[in-house]
């Protein structure tokens, strides 16, 4: 039965995250922006409670690994992890993009482990803060071009990966790095595997941090791979190259983690259009949810054109996040709730600058913060030109080769 | 009307025939003359007089009948009730096999074929709101499975959809906020007859920034009657229709809505096709000096009746465009795949697959915020923010896929060969109408 409420039973998740939010968050919002690669130690103790919430089944996982896939049989309908992991996320990204990046525990190499781990692997890495590496300074949305590479030496019964990496999202701070390689090059795609690789391994070498636009309280980190020896039981997935499926495996990681993506988009336009609606308020002008839009000032007019897309992007991320419980295929409307939720954020945040004026843009409140912070929210996991691609793709039933 | 504007209204019927003369482009008049036309003059009215039905009034202080809101589990869930697919299966065939062909033919008549509307009387339409004591096919309250009827025949054709959907309209608003004696009287010609009496909602009147909160239409108390002045716009079947629920501004009080017979003297009728929905033989209702009596009031006079009503119209139309801009969709994919230039499908170009890739992104938006607002209305809760969001997706957006979609066509998304140009007219209905439908 259609129904598009957010359950019951994640009132309680939902209201714990938006403390977070709140209460640990946004007071060291603009600290954590001020001063990047600080590291924030509030941090810890929170990702310990975390850590608590995802223990908790089914009604738990506001965390990273709450998107990998079960099937317990049941035939009902689900509202499982992967949607208390989105609603965990929009909270939390209320109160900061960038802090909830920088969560012990909760990086994109965690939901990469989570999704295509076994259960051996699963039990290894539990407990661990994974990012992920795969970008490359020539290879970025084109992740088949990749160049790091991976051999395997069988007398040590390790694989040796070299190459250089960018733009890996808690790099410096996390226990693990998720890094894409391929084991032969002319193999295209098809042989492109991921690795755990620890963090203290003497071949992955912190090249650099980056100074960014937005969500600074991230760290952002540059490695060089060199001679970067792993144990071959730290392949994810199969090790063979299967030119149909393993790809698609890596690239299913993608599935369950865009709409927690479009979940930090959704959360950060929330916090602006609150802001800017008490912001309104306080200048006299209030939203009619019945009056005619054309009748009503233009600021309320455009606030409402912007609630709307806001609310499209919000039921489009909750889609994509029911379809994942429910065990059917999103990788359409994850990829739609990524590109919708990805461009709202940043067309609201700036709007919402514009509306509210030198409040909007000076450092005393934070929606230039925000407006900075979202623009990465349409950039990384896959751009909003790629998130197209695959919609068209899909919808016109097109390859890679026909649809570059 | 006053002595005034009556002397008024007989200048304007002169200057009408002489709009119709080349003395006025010779003078290069035209422009003032046609402005003030439009809205005072009685031209083309007619009255609907006896050849409409009348309704035998049952009186007897009867209780209403009201369909219980739907018990849901809470759980998010997108999936329709089986009896809801069967549904959205039987009026998508119908929609793809009398609808469509029959679009372009009705499109250019401005009418609905006879036949189409007793084929939607076959379909039930005007029960699916109506309790099934009062002769309806519903136990209980479904503004969700209103949605995905309308979003499912608007597939087939938006304007056939609205001729087939205002009568069913008008029935839920009787099954909604009738008294018992209103359900008596005026129900059994919805769900009884083969084919449904032609009926809508009048909400709409003729004006730059149209606020349906601030309407024009006045009705005043006499002794125990009403009197209504005013005119509605855009009513779907003006010229048919036996029985229209009307919105006037009642004296003193507010917005209300009244059961109007169109056989009632001083109702005078015009056809007034748009640009779109066309097939709904949308037409003026004019009032003048209507009687009616105390028991035409629908719902008390309840200000939140009448603010519901604005809402769940609203609603309808973001269910239409729905359908239409799934429509669009469906009919730009083979044709951009199939098109080729300069050597290949035209879909391989970026530009002509990522406005596809656009118009299923914001069309799925539409859909789940109408979606989410008509499931709000079927569990008792408060939907005006809600209906608001999904009125704005859905002109703005739908609009905008409307566009798209001849665009995408080009040349050939311009003439009447292909479709797509009455969807660009249809779509650009969903965020002017208010009124008229009903979910």
């Amino acid at each position: 039965m259609i129904n598009l409420e957010i359950p019951k039973k994640f009132v309680p998740l939902v209201g714990q995250a938006h403390q977070v939010a709140e209460e640990v968050f946004r007071p060291i919002s603009r600290k954590y922006d001020a001063e990047e690669h600080a590291y924030p130690k509030e941090l810890d103790m929170l990702a310990a409670l975390i850590d608590g919430m995802n223990d908790g089944s089914d009604l738990g996982g506001a965390g990273a690994a709450g998107v990998r896939r079960t099937d317990n049989g049941d035939t009902g309908v689900r509202n499982g992890s992967n949607m208390s992991t989105v609603l965990g996320i929009i909270e939390l990204c209320w109160g900061d993009v960038g802090l909830l990046l920088s969560m012990p525990r909760q990086g994109l190499g965690n939901s990469a482990i989570a999704s295509v781990a076994n259960d051996e692997q699963l039990e290894r890495f539990r407990g661990k803060w994974a990012a992920m590496a795969i970008t490359e300074p020539e290879a970025g949305s084109d992740s088949a071009a990749i160049r790091t590479t991976a051999e395997y030496d069988e007398e040590n019964d390790e694989y040796v990966l070299n190459g250089e990496k960018i733009y890996v999202t808690s790099g410096e701070r996390a226990d693990l790095v998720v890094v894409w390689a391929t084991l032969d090059r002319a193999q295209g795609r098809a042989a492109i595997k991921s690795f755990v690789v620890e963090r203290s391994n003497p071949g992955l070498k912190l090249d650099r941090l980056e100074h960014k636009l937005g969500i600074r309280a991230s760290d952002t980190a540059a490695f060089i791979l060199d001679d970067c020896r792993v144990p071959r039981e730290n392949l994810l997935g199969s090790p063979e190259i299967n030119s149909t499926k393993s790809f698609a495996g890596v690239m299913q990681t993608f599935d369950n983690t865009r709409p927690l993506v479009a979940g930090m988009a959704v959360g950060l336009t929330r916090a602006c259009l609150e802001l800017t609606e008490r912001l309104l308020r306080e200048a006299g002008v209030e939203v009619d949810y019945d009056k005619p839009a054309a009748s009503q000032s233009a600021a309320a007019a455009e606030y409402l054109a912007m609630e709307a897309d806001f609310e499209a992007a919000r039921l489009l991320t909750l889609e994509a996040a029911w379809m994942a419980d429910n065990s059917k295929p999103n990788s359409l409307q994850a990829s739609m709730a990524k590109a919708k939720a990805g461009r709202t954020c940043v067309d609201v945040a700036l709007r919402c600058v514009r509306l509210c004026g030198s409040l909007g843009f000076g450092e005393e409140l934070l929606l230039e913060k925000w407006a900075r912070d979202a623009k990465i929210l349409d950039l990384f996991e896959g751009t909003q030109q790629i998130q197209l691609l695959i919609i068209a793709r899909q919808l016109l039933g097109k390859t890679s080769a026909e649809l570059k | 009307m006053s002595m005034a504007e009556r002397s008024m209204g007989l200048g304007l019927r002169a200057l009408g025939r002489l709009a119709g003369s080349d003395v006025v482009d010779r003078l290069g008049v035209r422009k003032p003359a046609e402005r003030i036309l439009y809205r005072a003059t009685r031209d083309g009215f007619k009255a609907v007089g006896a050849a409409n039905r009348t309704f035998k009034s049952v009186n007897g202080g009867r209780k209403a009948t009201r369909l219980p809101s739907a018990t849901s589990t809470g759980l998010f869930d997108l999936t329709p009730t089986e009896e809801q697919q069967m549904l959205q299966e039987s009026f998508k065939a119908f929609g793809a096999e009398q609808l469509r062909p029959n679009a372009l033919r009705a499109d250019t008549a401005a009418k609905a074929p006879e036949e189409i509307l007793k084929a939607g009387g076959d379909l039930g339409l005007t029960m699916l709101g109506v309790p099934e004591e009062l002769g309806g096919a519903v136990s209980e309250r479904s503004s969700v499975t209103a949605v995905l009827a309308a979003e499912a025949l608007a597939h087939g054709d938006m304007g056939l959809a609205v001729a087939l959907l205002a009568p069913a309209g008008v029935a839920s608003a009787l099954a909604l906020w009738g008294d018992g004696d209103q359900q008596a009287t005026y129900l059994p010609a919805f769900v009884e007859e083969e084919a449904a009496a032609p009926a809508a909602i009048a909400i709409q009147e003729p004006r730059a920034l149209f606020d349906p909160f601030a309407l024009q239409t006045t009705a005043r108390r006499e002794r125990d009657d009403f009197v209504l002045d005013g005119v509605k716009s855009l009513v779907p079947l003006a010229e048919s229709a036996d029985l229209v629920v009307v919105a006037a501004r009642l004296e003193g009080h507010g917005p209300v809505l009244f059961l109007l017979e169109t056989s009632t003297n001083g109702v005078l009728v015009k056809a007034a096709p748009g640009m779109g929905v066309r097939a709904a033989a949308t037409g003026d209702v004019l009032l003048e000096g209507v009687r009616l009596p105390a028991r035409a009031l629908l719902g008390d006079g309840d200000p939140a009746v009448f603010a519901a009503a604005v809402r769940r119209a609203r609603l309808a139309w973001c269910a239409l465009a729905c359908g239409t801009g799934r429509a669009v969709l469906d009919y730009v994919i083979p044709h951009v795949n199939e098109r080729v230039a300069f050597g290949e499908p035209i879909s391989n170009r970026q530009s002509v697959a990522f406005t596809v890739s656009d118009i299923g992104i914001e069309l799925e938006g539409m859909r789940l915020a109408t979606l989410r607002a008509a499931a709000r209305l079927d569990a008792g809760k408060d939907a005006a923010r809600e209906i608001a969001i999904a009125r704005a997706l859905c002109s703005e957006k739908g609009v905008w896929i409307g566009s798209n979609g001849v665009q995408l066509l080009g040349g050939h998304g311009y003439v009447k060969e292909h479709p797509v140009e009455r969807w660009y007219r249809d779509l650009r209905a969903v965020g002017v109408a208010e009124g008229a439908l009903l979910v």
